[in-house]
């Protein structure tokens, strides 16, 4: 079949209509508003670490250590009387950005192998130290006694998680806004090419390793500020928000929505999030197989995930 | 401090056993696999099983764990990793984390969630005086098993035909298969090999680390650790990882025991600053 066109001013409608329809899950699922903030801050997750994989090409399963970083940074500012919701996400941004940025000297050079085995290793020990030090962060029991002050000072957080989801909502759209613009520079372009060819990039004279490093800090700090919103809606930090399997899930949801796109991550943890709340009832382990499969199939029969399919049908360009 | 060392180094030759088969698919096939640690578990339940419900004995569960481990692996190479020695990175850690997943579960369901019980043969229990230090029998014997393995392979990979192909292979592939070997087959053979050996670490750990579902997840670092650090390709290179990361854990937790768990993540990355392409590079990287 031919690909339906759409002009860019139509994409720019599907963009806004998008978000709308999240937003519109306000009134539509008055009864599920946790749910659907939990889905938008895993879908800034997945788009965080689609601009580390899917856009700088930097193979990592251990983005979850900046999310649990971010978590525990905004908890305990909470937690230690500084309750102000909106410093607690910039003091994530920072503690994140700094820890990507120091970390991706190690990260970007080395081979793939290397790289996969400091982004895992880092994880793992940002997990242990998460567990180790319980008097900080209260261990596997989580942190508890998270009390933030009202947003703006003028709406507290309600147990219908109505204040949670437009805080998250308003926090994941400006975040995502400004991933968009980033992506969409003439860094984001540089990203790209490195992505698609490395020796060109090097033999036109772009600073590779550099933007790489850029790019991983960016992706980083916005990784620690999705683990911030979560922190400070849930009011709480479970130690399963850093370690492996966070890692791990959050590179299911990517894949799922699609790698390299910018919708990806957040199409593919509507999608996540859904399927695992209505099989929520479900023994985990089934549920750990059946991921299982999916990425199996996933790699078998060809990864570009939900947005991979769609882009098969609909193409993006003036009509011929 | 000489019993500190010793059990570090019985440790460190179970990390070599299971770990040595992953330096090699790393190294020849330049496959990312994260399921390795699966295959160790394969071994470790096969025996276990073997074992506790038909009364086989140590030994001869050794031998079966090997082979089981091996034709899993055989089977999982043909259905699946066959297809992807070419691909992507990203591909193939979607790929064994898929079958990490699957693993774990179908364990869980079929074993349960806890720990497997193991009581060690008669034989290995209890202690003999070597050189004035009491020392585990049991432990005693997995470092026998290392240095057995290790010299299996050294001289299997230094003086044989079969050997040697797998060394050209791994230098270049493609000038190897243009000489008329088989690589396909090759990498067949060498990767039931490889998980055959992790299947043998898994059923000797069986005494050591444990046994439950959550196994290839909980000791990946581990193993690669000892395969990064050590030089991916090479067999002395894990060989000398899989010790320090054994002195310095068992090390560290004597010690140090608050903090001591995180050494082996210092040592890695300072080995990873100062030798990044592992103790022993293969040919071809330094």
């Amino acid at each position: 079949m031919t690909p339906i066109v759409l002009p860019p001013a139509r994409l720019r409608v599907a963009e806004i209509a998008f978000w709308l329809a999240l937003a519109a899950s306000f009134f539509l699922v008055p009864d599920k508003l946790t749910l659907m903030s939990q889905v938008l801050i895993f879908g800034l997750f997945a788009v965080s670490l689609d601009m580390a994989l899917g856009y700088a090409g930097i193979i990592t399963v251990g983005h979850a250590a900046f999310f649990g970083a971010g978590a525990y940074a905004a908890g305990l500012l909470a937690k230690h009387g500084w309750s102000e919701p909106f410093s607690g996400l910039l003091l994530a941004l920072v503690v994140c950005v700094t820890l990507g940025y120091l970390l991706s000297y190690l990260v970007v050079r080395g081979t793939d192998l290397a790289r996969l085995m400091i982004t895992i290793g880092v994880c793992v020990l940002l997990a242990e130290l998460a567990n180790r030090f319980s008097s900080i962060t209260g261990g596997t029991d989580g942190l508890q006694g998270v009390n933030m002050s009202p947003v703006l000072g003028r709406f507290e957080f309600d147990l219908f998680g109505k204040t949670a989801f437009i805080y998250a909502y308003a926090v994941v759209l400006a975040t995502f806004l400004a991933v968009r613009l980033i992506l969409r520079s003439p860094f984001g372009l540089t990203l790209r090419g490195i992505h698609d060819s490395r020796k060109r990039m090097l033999a036109i004279g772009s600073p590779v390793e550099s933007r790489l490093r850029t790019a991983y800090a960016l992706s980083a700090g916005v990784a620690g500020v999705a683990g911030a919103l979560l922190a400070q809606t849930t009011q709480f930090v479970g130690i399963e928000s850093i370690g492996f399997n966070r890692s791990a899930e959050v590179l299911i949801v990517l894949v799922l929505g699609g790698a390299g796109r910018l919708y990806g991550g957040l199409v593919g943890a509507i999608l996540y999030m859904l399927v695992h709340d209505w099989f929520s009832e479900l023994n985990p382990e089934y549920w750990m197989f059946w991921l299982g499969v999916f990425l199996i199939a996933a790699v078998m029969l060809g990864r570009g995930g939900i947005m991979g399919a769609l882009s098969r049908f609909v193409k993006v360009g003036r009509a011929s | 401090m000489q019993i500190v060392l010793f059990d570090g180094v019985a440790y460190g030759m179970l990390l070599f056993l299971i770990s040595v088969g992953l330096s090699i698919t790393m190294g020849l096939m330049n496959f990312i696999n994260l399921a390795h640690g699966a295959f160790a578990m394969v071994g470790g339940y096969a025996a276990s099983t073997l074992m506790s419900r038909l009364g086989m004995g140590f030994f001869p569960a050794l031998a079966a764990a090997f082979v089981a481990a091996a034709l899993v692996g055989a089977v999982l190479e043909v259905l699946l990793y066959r297809r992807l020695y070419r691909a992507h990175a990203l591909d193939q850690v979607l790929l064994s984390i898929g079958i990490v997943f699957v693993s774990v579960a179908t364990f869980t369901y079929f074993f349960g969630p806890t720990m497997q019980p193991f009581t060690l043969p008669a034989a290995l229990d209890g202690q003999v005086s070597l050189l004035g230090l009491e020392v585990g029998r049991y432990r005693l014997f997995l470092i026998l098993c290392g240095v057995l393995v290790l010299a299996a392979l050294l001289l299997g990979l230094g003086k044989t035909r079969y050997g040697a192909m797998v060394r050209a292979a791994v230098d270049n592939q493609r000038v190897a298969s243009g000489t008329g070997i088989q690589v396909q087959r090759l990498f067949f053979l060498t990767f039931s090999l490889g998980c055959g050996l992790a299947g043998l670490g898994g059923a000797l750990s069986l005494g050591m680390l444990g046994l439950e579902p959550s196994f290839p997840f909980k000791y990946l670092v581990y193993f690669l650790i000892v395969v990064c650090v050590g030089g991916a390709g090479t067999i002395t290179g894990p060989f000398v990882a899989a010790l320090l990361v054994g002195v310095v854990d068992v090390a560290g937790k004597y010690y140090l025991p608050q903090t001591g768990a995180f050494l082996i993540y210092v040592v890695m990355i300072v080995m990873l600053l100062l030798r990044p392409n592992g103790i022993i590079p293969r040919k071809g990287l330094a």
